[in-house]
């Protein structure tokens, strides 16, 4: 409560609930990471950051890339000519160059099997600012839009903190691998229907944060037939598209509207970002591609707001037209991440620890820790995951902060760190787990 | 207010939001752009083209900023053979690099000479002073709520403070009677007017110095702006992106001061807006920061700043830049000059045709009084002799009227924008336009 002291100022509704989503318990796994955080020499007992999602394992081609392309940098000497002009350059249209290049990688991405219109490209402050700017476009505060959970938590923050909007979760369960369905979405819809609540879309990660899978395209083709049905609108939330490392290959909304010869097209909305893929987050790089006219030139005005800097547009426009480098990355990228995945996997497995079966993209894994819980509830998997943090030293991220109906999931994030620190995490997980086994209930 | 002006298609409806016009490019302040880029002066290949001074851009100063960078390559980038790539690559925190904002700090402590101090934790990035203001309007006000803002005025304030956050702006007039300065009685005067209509005001938002105007607000002014939001008990929003533009080191006078001489008393309902895009000229690089006194209000706005926060790798070259005290020493000093010499060539190019400006000290633009040519003296009479500047004298400059300007017939006219030859013909275009406007009617 405010109190009665005149010099305490006022501030706005929004300024003082909790939307921002920071007064959420899982902080204590951040803080307890910052106090005290690994390095595998000067501090091998810290703990170890596995709930950051971030794509650490190909720095080394860029930085070879950028020793050998000085003049990518506008402050190098073979640059510098061009700094004035990208300096004074603003345009929210963008550089043309740039949203030529990012059409491009993200039909890479794709195989070719689909073209992207570069005129259709507009910035945002990453991916977080392009979610909320979908929202301010496509609803009004009090309408609501349909999130299949368990979800990226911070999609409570950038759907809903500024613009009014709710979430309405659709649940997904693990006795069919979470994997998403019509029925599921129709039950969400009716629901908010009957409680007078206005829906005005849905909106998908594929590839799933925290599940680590892709959405088939049966199942594609039936959310897009059923938000053309309900003539609401379908945002597609691809920041991990090119994660993607084992079978089945990623299909995007792209590919299923090219298949359908009915869908209006007004209502599909593609999210994009490099923060991911290419594991630049810093340099915010946030994409909004809509097959809607108005919601581009909409989209575009807003971007004023979140930009991206005219230095990294041109970096990475020289960046990604090297089809070489681009090519190679890729290609290690996912060797890479299937390594880290594969060899995680296999190592939980050996100790009686089975991972969300068929996952085959993300930075992460989802696993099932429900056998160690005292009890099939989420003050239990609360307890469970403070002594993860406290006692393992690995900060990992519980299900329920992912908004999931089912006690016991974890998600852990593994591109983050080289093959010593995976190896030591990996081996204290063996090690916790083979120690409590035997405290848990009978596993599932 | 929003107005549904988008017929929507047999599709999923938008938000009101997308479908109001509220992002304000309808209005005359934007069309003259248009012009421009369909036909756009170049001294050699389009000699009788639009030129362009409705653009508040500092082109004066960049070659101290290239040689800067020239002399500083390796540290304002990632390094020789990109060490530190990876580190700067994965920096998302929202605090921001902190060498940055010290950096950031420092240098708006340099433009106030010392005047003032500011605490680099209390600085919030913020991706242009654009974002910036909207961010202090979500934190400060409620859609529906009121912020007070003295005309004439920044046109992109009308989407920046009230398109997606629903807060309305009302007016402070002010007039050449007082040379624009805000009065007591304009304050008070926006304020009952809030009341009728059953508005609560939030806060009141000044720009010092002054976009349009191109001058800072007096001290004595400053005093009664922070005085009438102590009354009120509002907030005190100073948009001070001009500030290291001012002619002279000593006429800026910043809140930051003010608030200083107070000894901070009542400083919780203050915050400052700042963005290189004009002292550095760097609007690209899109560069914004939120100073505010207030600890809730500066960590609100860094959990909003998620939605906007500046590239590492800009904020890496910055903060090399701008801690390098022997080049913003310089470029402080020798920048003011430039902006001075630039100001006084065009006001006796406009004095020479007979045209007066207001006397101004800071800024890229002067505020330029055409009202003795206006046909009326009315905001119509404004835009017909602006259609005919725009058109057929090939300069677009901008009305009062997209200013939200009260008194017919006064022009924004930038000047640092271009080069100085450039800005001799647009001074000879406007001489023979009075000429003949004077000898006979032009159709």
């Amino acid at each position: 409560m405010e109190k009665g002291n005149r010099s305490r100022q006022v501030l706005s509704r929004i300024a003082t609930n909790d939307k921002h989503g920071e007064n959420s318990p899982y902080f204590h796994g951040w803080n307890a990471y910052e106090r005290n955080r690994f390095h595998p020499t000067q501090n091998p007992q810290g703990v170890i950051q596995m709930g950051l999602a971030e794509n650490q394992l190909c720095f080394d081609l860029v930085e070879k890339w950028i020793r050998e392309n000085p003049n990518a940098s506008i402050c190098t000497r073979e640059g510098a000519d061009q700094f004035k002009e990208i300096a004074i350059f603003q345009d929210y249209h963008g550089i043309k160059e740039f949203r030529q290049v990012v059409a491009k990688f993200m039909e890479k991405v794709r195989g070719n099997r689909v073209t992207f219109d570069p005129d259709r490209i507009v910035m945002s402050g990453g991916a977080t600012g392009a979610n909320e700017t979908f929202m301010f476009c496509l609803a009004d505060p009090g309408d609501a839009f349909l999130v299949p959970s368990p979800y990226y938590p911070a999609f409570d923050r950038d759907l809903r903190w500024r613009t009014g909007v709710q979430i309405i979760p659709v649940d997904c369960h693990s006795s069919n691998g979470f994997r998403l369905t019509r029925a599921a979405v129709e039950v969400a819809y009716k629901t908010a229907q009957e409680s007078n609540i206005n829906v005005k879309g849905l909106i998908l990660t594929n590839p799933s944060n925290p599940l680590g899978t892709t959405l088939d395209m049966e199942t594609l083709k039936s959310l897009v037939a059923f938000v053309n049905e309900k003539n609401i609108h379908l945002v597609c939330d691809e920041i991990y598209s090119a994660t993607v490392f084992n079978s089945p290959r990623f299909i995007s909304v792209a590919e299923v509207i090219q298949e359908l010869e009915h869908c209006n097209r007004d209502l599909i909305h593609i999210i994009y970002s490099l923060s991911k893929d290419l594991g630049f987050p810093g340099f915010r790089v946030g994409i909004i591609y809509s097959y809607n006219d108005i919601v581009v030139s909409c989209a575009r005005k807003m971007s004023s707001f979140g930009l991206v800097s005219s230095q990294t547009q041109h970096f990475l426009t020289s960046l990604l037209s090297d089809e070489e480098f681009v090519d190679n990355f890729l290609s290690k990228s996912k060797k890479r991440m299937a390594k880290g995945h594969h060899d995680f996997t296999k190592g939980l497995k050996q100790v009686g620890i089975s991972c969300l079966k068929g996952s085959n993209s993300g930075l992460f894994f989802w696993m099932d820790l429900g056998s160690l819980l005292k009890e099939q509830t989420f003050e239990a998997e609360l307890e469970l995951w403070r002594v993860i943090v406290d006692d393992v030293r690995l900060n990992v991220s519980p299900g329920s902060s992912f908004h999931g109906l089912e006690p016991g999931w974890f998600r852990l994030c593994f591109a983050n760190m080289d093959d010593q620190t995976g190896e030591v995490a990996l081996e204290r997980i063996r090690t916790f787990v083979l120690d409590n086994g035997k405290k848990g209930d009978e596993g599932r | 207010m929003a107005v549904l002006d988008i017929e929507q298609p047999n599709s999923a409806p938008l938000s009101t939001v997308a479908i109001s016009n509220t992002h304000g490019e309808d209005s005359p302040f934007f069309a003259g752009w248009k012009a421009y880029n369909e036909n756009p002066y170049d001294e050699l290949n389009n000699p009788s083209g639009v030129i362009q001074m409705g653009l508040a851009e500092n082109q004066v100063s960049f070659d101290m900023v290239e040689k800067y960078v020239e002399e500083h390559s390796e540290e304002s980038s990632w390094g020789k053979g990109a060490p530190g790539f990876r580190e700067n690559a994965l920096f998302q925190d929202y605090h921001g690099l902190k060498s940055f904002r010290q950096a950031m700090a420092g240098f708006m402590e340099e433009i106030r000479g010392g005047r003032a101090k500011f605490d680099p934790d209390k600085i919030v990035i913020t991706a242009g002073a654009t974002a910036a203001n909207e961010l202090l309007t979500f934190i400060l006000a409620d859609p529906g709520d009121a912020l007070l803002i003295p005309t004439p005025y920044y046109p992109g304030f009308d989407r920046d403070l009230s398109w997606r956050t629903g807060v309305n702006i009302i007016p402070i007039h002010c007039d050449s009677k007082s040379n624009f300065q805000v009065t007591p009685e304009a304050m008070e005067a926006a304020y009952k007017k809030a009341e009728s209509m059953n508005t609560k005001v939030k806060g009141i938002l000044i720009t010092n110095p002054s976009n349009p105007l191109g001058a800072t607000i007096q001290r004595s002014v400053m005093e009664q702006i922070l005085d009438f939001a102590i009354r009120k008990n509002i907030h005190l929003v100073s948009d001070e992106i001009y500030s290291g533009s001012t002619f002279s080191s000593t006429e800026f006078i910043s809140i930051a001061e003010i608030l200083e001489a107070r000894k901070y008393r009542e400083a919780e309902r203050v915050h400052i807006v700042y963005s290189l895009s004009k002292d550095l000229g760097l609007p690209g690089f899109r560069v914004g920061t939120i100073y505010s006194y207030n600890d809730r209000v500066v960590t609100t706005a860094r959990r909003m700043s998620s939605f906007t926060l500046i590239s590492s790798q800009t904020q890496h070259l910055l903060a090399c830049m701008l801690s390098n005290k022997e080049f913003t020493q310089n470029y402080i000093t020798t920048n003011r000059e430039r902006l001075q010499k630039r100001y006084e060539m065009i006001i006796n190019g406009l004095r020479s045709a007979r045209i007066e400006c207001l006397k101004g000290n800071a800024g890229l633009f002067c505020w330029m009084n055409l009202s003795p040519l206006l046909e009326e003296n009315t905001k119509e009479g404004e835009l017909a002799l602006w259609d005919i500047i725009l058109n057929e004298v090939r300069l677009n400059i901008s009305p009062g009227s997209s200013c939200h300007c009260s008194e017919p017939g006064w022009f924004r006219v930038c000047f640092a924008n271009m080069s100085e030859q450039t800005l001799e013909v647009a001074l000879r275009r406007i001489h023979d336009f009075v000429e003949e406007r004077k000898k006979g009617k032009l159709n």
